[in-house]
């Protein structure tokens, strides 16, 4: 028998290309064509200048965590129970959700450094998740 | 020239079944009943009711509870949007409808096997066919997929920022839980509630535990809508409604709008906020009594300061003084709440808050003039102040 997985995003026009471009390993963000603001999470028209053409940057990975909650119950197969959602402020300026792992329950701080790196669930299924920034040696 | 809603209307009848985990009938047998006992505490006759009003979540189309409990033909039928953001925007339906003539007298309604049947605690899963699937492909793949989970964010970046603690969290569950200790409809009743009792009760969503949350209840509630004139005439004491307005502000989602500048308030809360008070003209300081939404614990504190009861930071220390017990400044949720008496979405705070109006609360404050109710938080919201005619 198989583990279960977690549940697969639901993928339309205005957000599967965001889940594409994770799957090639890289956690990217919107960005209006016309006027060059940046938005997440993605939306068919810029709210800044109503243009309709986007294209988006790949994110540096790098952020610090405006927010976070501990999820213990109810628990949902296919994730790892207790589960560390963030709200991360990248240092692009947007900001998403996501999951913290290779981190301590103690060690979870408002505005600690963290950093990008894109887990293979063991279905092949390919995500972008966060964890403490190494600190930077010298 | 424009119409303003301003005692245009008022809160007519209420009606309710029992509140339970496991109704054993349909939502739509329970809406029935509830809307039945509506129009007998109106003492309204049932072919003259011809408008309804229900939340989009709602499975009881407004056609079979007219067709089952004998209504009238119908002029004006809608749905509201956004779980419990919709609970006054029912009544702000049922009032525009009234003071524009589409419709006399409304029944506005939530029936759910909110326990027995879907649960909203379980959480969503599988595939959502709508425009916030843009949301939902982020929120559920990463394992975020109940409201509490979605609440917490902003909940605990507000705890953090002003110092708030489970033991505040705490003052409002064990309030709301003693005012529901003489509600024989609530959940709570009999059930008194020590902080020993929520330190222990289990981790949800760090730093909320079980009893932040509201219960999950199978039931229905119905209110009855009309003219103030119409109302006068009626059974009981007319709530009129002095100001009722829906309010969603910019960067908004259903329930995860985490993109703003500021997490630390409730920017569609103000927004409702400085409607109703324009709308009747009343302040903060005619309040006598409150039916704040409370489906978790840190929302209540929240929009104290949203409606001006307090400033910015400042609710954790008014809560402290006892100010939402019956003694308090602002008797809040005096039924118990969605946290301690059931939760109907929030219709059942709305009925409370007109027997706070006509003197008939099981835990009724003296001299209450003016009574603040408020819809969901964190959601599309909205407000409304109902007063004494």
């Amino acid at each position: 028998m198989t583990k279960p997985s977690r549940i697969k995003p639901p993928l339309g026009h205005d957000n599967g290309w965001w889940w594409q471009q994770a799957a090639a390993g890289k956690l990217v963000i919107q960005r209006c064509s016309a006027c060059q603001a940046l938005r997440h999470p993605p939306r068919p028209m810029c709210g800044e200048c109503r243009s309709m053409a986007w294209d988006f940057i790949e994110s540096s990975g790098r952020g610090t965590v405006n927010s976070y909650t501990v999820l213990h119950h109810p628990q949902f197969p296919g994730y790892d129970y207790p589960l560390t959602i963030i709200l991360v402020d990248l240092e692009e300026g947007t900001r998403l959700t996501s999951q913290l792992v290779d981190c301590d329950r103690e060690d979870v701080s408002f505005g600690m450094a963290v950093e990008m790196f894109i887990q293979e669930d063991e279905d092949g299924f390919k995500i972008p998740v966060f964890r403490p920034a190494v600190k930077e040696l010298n | 020239m424009p119409v303003s809603l301003k005692n245009e209307a008022a809160i007519a009848g209420i009606g309710q079944t029992a509140y339970t985990k496991h109704s054993g009938v349909s939502e739509l047998a329970l809406t029935c009943e509830a809307v039945s006992n509506c129009i007998d505490d109106a003492g309204i006759d049932p072919a003259e009711i011809d408008g309804l009003v229900t939340y989009t979540l709602d499975s009881s189309d407004e056609v079979e509870v007219a067709r089952s409990v004998g209504l009238g033909d119908l002029t004006m039928y809608a749905k509201i949007n956004y779980g419990g953001g919709a609970a006054v925007g029912l009544i702000q339906q049922a009032a525009m409808a009234v003071a524009t003539g589409a419709a006399k007298n409304v029944v506005v309604y939530r029936g759910m096997n909110g326990r027995s049947g879907q649960r909203m605690g379980r959480g969503v899963s599988g595939d959502i066919i709508s425009s916030d699937l843009i949301h939902w492909s982020w929120y559920m793949a990463y394992g975020m997929l109940t409201p509490v989970s979605w609440v917490t964010l902003i909940a605990n970046k507000y705890m953090h920022e002003y110092g708030a603690t489970s033991e505040d969290l705490a003052v409002v569950a064990m309030t709301q839980r003693q005012h529901a200790l003489n509600n024989p409809a609530a959940a709570g009743y009999g059930k008194p509630m020590t902080l020993d009792d929520y330190m222990n009760s289990r981790l949800i969503s760090e730093p909320l535990r079980l009893f932040d949350c509201c219960q999950e209840t199978d039931g229905a509630c119905a209110l009855l809508i009309t003219s103030t004139e119409r109302a006068r005439e009626l059974k009981q004491k007319p709530a009129v409604i002095r100001a009722v307005t829906q309010a969603s502000t910019q960067g908004q989602e259903q329930m995860t709008s985490f993109y703003r500048d500021d997490l630390l308030s409730l920017p569609e809360m103000e927004l409702a906020a400085r409607r109703v008070y324009e709308m009747s003209g009343l302040g903060p300081d005619d309040i006598d009594a409150a039916c704040l939404y409370d489906a978790f614990t840190p929302e209540v504190i929240m929009q104290l300061e949203s409606f001006g009861f307090c400033g910015r930071g400042e609710a954790k220390d008014f809560i402290k003084d006892g100010n939402l017990t019956l003694g308090g400044r602002l008797p809040n949720n005096t039924h118990g709440g969605l946290l301690s008496e059931a939760y109907i979405h929030g219709v059942n705070n709305i009925a409370e808050g007109v027997r706070l109006i006509r003197g008939q609360s099981c835990n009724q404050p003296q001299g209450v003039e003016h009574v603040l109710i408020s819809s969901g938080v964190g959601v599309p919201t909205g407000a409304m102040i109902l007063g004494s005619s």
